[in-house]
């Protein structure tokens, strides 16, 4: 389990995440919604110790993510930021055995190999997998870096907006594998995203944050109402039931 | 001792200055494409290496000071302190990297370029206050018709490091691939940037000294592996290793060749035939962008 106890993050003058306490649950799939600007990321960047924190603690089975080596750290957690402006020419087959880097330190064993394949027969990157990395799409470049994640192979793992430029397909596509991963494998997924249908449809549950604080957490059907989203958003957003899915109806 | 028929007047060129010769220009294009590749990678712009980045004005000015502190320094001793201002000058380009908001793929470089123009015109100003503009001189230009038996052996000193730089490849890559990603994957970052521009530093400094400056090598030897056969440095190395000697060497044969019995150094001939491939990857590059 991941503990979250009372951290801080200031940037200067301005507190991003004041004194929030947070427990995720294992085999689940937890979704952080708010508005920009409310922590979102800072949080999760501070989850997965890409970023330091001010006070407070983050602990993983107990232990403080500080104290444990940075390479036991990487075969326990994962994280995978949105994906910025990458130059590097490599193939997809090369980018998924950096995953196996944690293990092997780049001197790629058999096993290291079939956990590779692996990951892209479940990405279903077979047929680019000689590809460069700049000649992708963006769906199929966060569906290699997600292979890259399953390769790692962590119980936890952590995406900041998973979802970003990805159209509806590939939308769908990603959080699929990812519903997938946590039933089939166990892993235990924290995902940072906007749309907030997707993360109603898609998670277990839901940390809703404003102002650096969590408004609201709980299970997913218990958290997604109008109410709730009034609290968050400010906004008057009615939810529907539709096949059994509690559906945003936010554009208006 | 009779080797293939050669006298012995013959056999002594070879051994004194033609094996010589051969050895530190392999040597030496190995090096400079190798780490040009490493601070590719390490600056996550296609366009930085030694001669963009301002370490080889930063070595030069090494050279300066070691020339004028400790005018009887051995070869060892002017490396040394070439190395330690070569690695301050490109660690302060890389800080200088970090500050700069606008990431234009072009535009490192052209800052690169004028720290280590500024940094030229100190070693200049310096060497001119002192009189020994001559003597700094010749380090300038790189030229190989000086190598000699005894004179080249240092280079031999940048072969321990390149692999080192094997070994250290697929974490070059991967923090290439920023440092989230590298921290991801359980790496230390800053060490390995760290590890990365004292292999470069060093490497430029033995070059420096033995050899002169290679101007664009660096640049365009990675660029060219890279464009057949992607950025994985590890995979590339020996690739990068061998073009890089085979162009140094095509550059000596012209270089000695056009303007037979004289010699063109090959600074010149590197410099040109480089800003031109240079030029090319440039237009390319806009080419494929729009």
């Amino acid at each position: 389990m991941v503990e979250v106890k009372h951290v801080s993050k200031t940037y200067g003058s301005k507190k991003v995440i004041e004194n929030l306490s947070v427990d995720i649950q294992p085999g689940k799939i937890t979704s952080f919604i708010g508005s920009n600007g409310a922590g979102k990321s800072t949080l999760l960047s501070m989850l997965s110790r890409l970023i330091s924190k001010d006070e407070g603690q983050v602990l993983l089975h107990g232990r403080d993510i500080h104290s444990i080596k940075p390479n036991d750290l990487a075969k326990e957690l994962s994280i995978l930021k949105q994906s910025n402006h990458i130059d590097l020419r490599i193939q997809v087959r090369d980018l998924i055995s950096f995953g196996r880097f944690p293990y092997s330190q780049g001197r790629l064993t058999k096993e290291d190999w079939v956990e590779i394949n692996k990951a892209i027969h479940y990405m279903e990157l077979e047929e680019i997998q000689e590809r460069y990395i700049d000649e992708l799409s963006g769906g199929q470049l966060q569906r290699a870096y997600i292979a890259m994640i399953i390769a790692q192979d962590t119980d936890y793992v952590m995406l900041d907006e998973p979802l970003n430029n990805l159209d509806m397909k590939h939308s769908v596509q990603i959080m699929k594998s990812l519903r997938k991963m946590v039933e089939e494998m166990g892993k235990t997924a924290v995902i940072v995203i906007h749309d907030i249908n997707f993360a109603s449809c898609y998670s277990d549950r839901i940390v809703a944050l404003k102002h650096g604080e969590i408004v609201r957490e709980g299970p997913t059907e218990e958290m997604i109402n109008s109410e709730m989203l009034k609290e968050v958003y400010d906004m008057d957003i009615p939810v529907q039931l539709i096949n059994g899915e509690r559906i945003c109806l936010h554009f208006k | 001792m009779d080797i293939g028929g050669l006298t012995s007047q013959q056999q002594e060129i070879l051994l004194v200055s033609r094996i010589p010769r051969l050895l530190s220009i392999l040597i030496a294009g190995m090096s400079m494409s190798v780490i040009g590749f490493i601070m590719q990678q390490l600056s996550r712009n296609k366009f930085v290496s030694p001669t963009t980045a301002g370490t080889m004005d930063s070595a030069r000015l090494g050279i300066l000071a070691a020339l004028i502190l400790f005018p009887t320094a051995s070869m060892l001793m002017k490396v040394s302190i070439a190395f330690v201002f070569a690695l301050a000058g490109t660690f302060l380009f890389m800080k200088i990297l970090d500050r700069i908001k606008f990431k234009d793929t072009i535009f490192i470089p052209l800052v690169g370029l004028m720290f280590g123009n500024i940094v030229g015109s100190l070693t200049t100003f310096i060497a001119y206050r002192f009189d020994m503009i001559q003597s700094i001189g010749s380090w300038l230009q790189g030229d190989f018709s000086m190598i000699v038996k005894g004179r080249y052996e240092l280079l031999y000193l940048s072969i321990p490091a390149l692999i080192l730089a094997y070994f250290y490849a697929n974490r070059f890559t991967i923090a290439g691939m920023g440092k989230d990603f590298a921290s991801n994957l359980g790496l230390q970052y800053k060490q390995i940037v760290n590890i990365g521009l004292v292999i470069v530093a060093f490497v430029s400094s033995i070059v420096l000294l033995t050899v002169g400056s290679l101007p664009f090598l660096g640049l365009i030897i990675p660029n060219i592996v890279s464009i057949y056969q992607g950025d994985h440095l590890q995979k590339n190395l020996l690739h990068t290793a061998l073009l890089g000697a085979l162009f140094v060497l095509v550059c000596d044969i012209l270089g000695r060749v056009l303007i037979f019995p004289y010699e063109i150094s090959i600074g010149l001939t590197v410099g040109v035939l480089g800003s031109g491939i240079f030029l090319f990857l440039l237009l390319r590059r806009n080419a494929y962008a729009s």
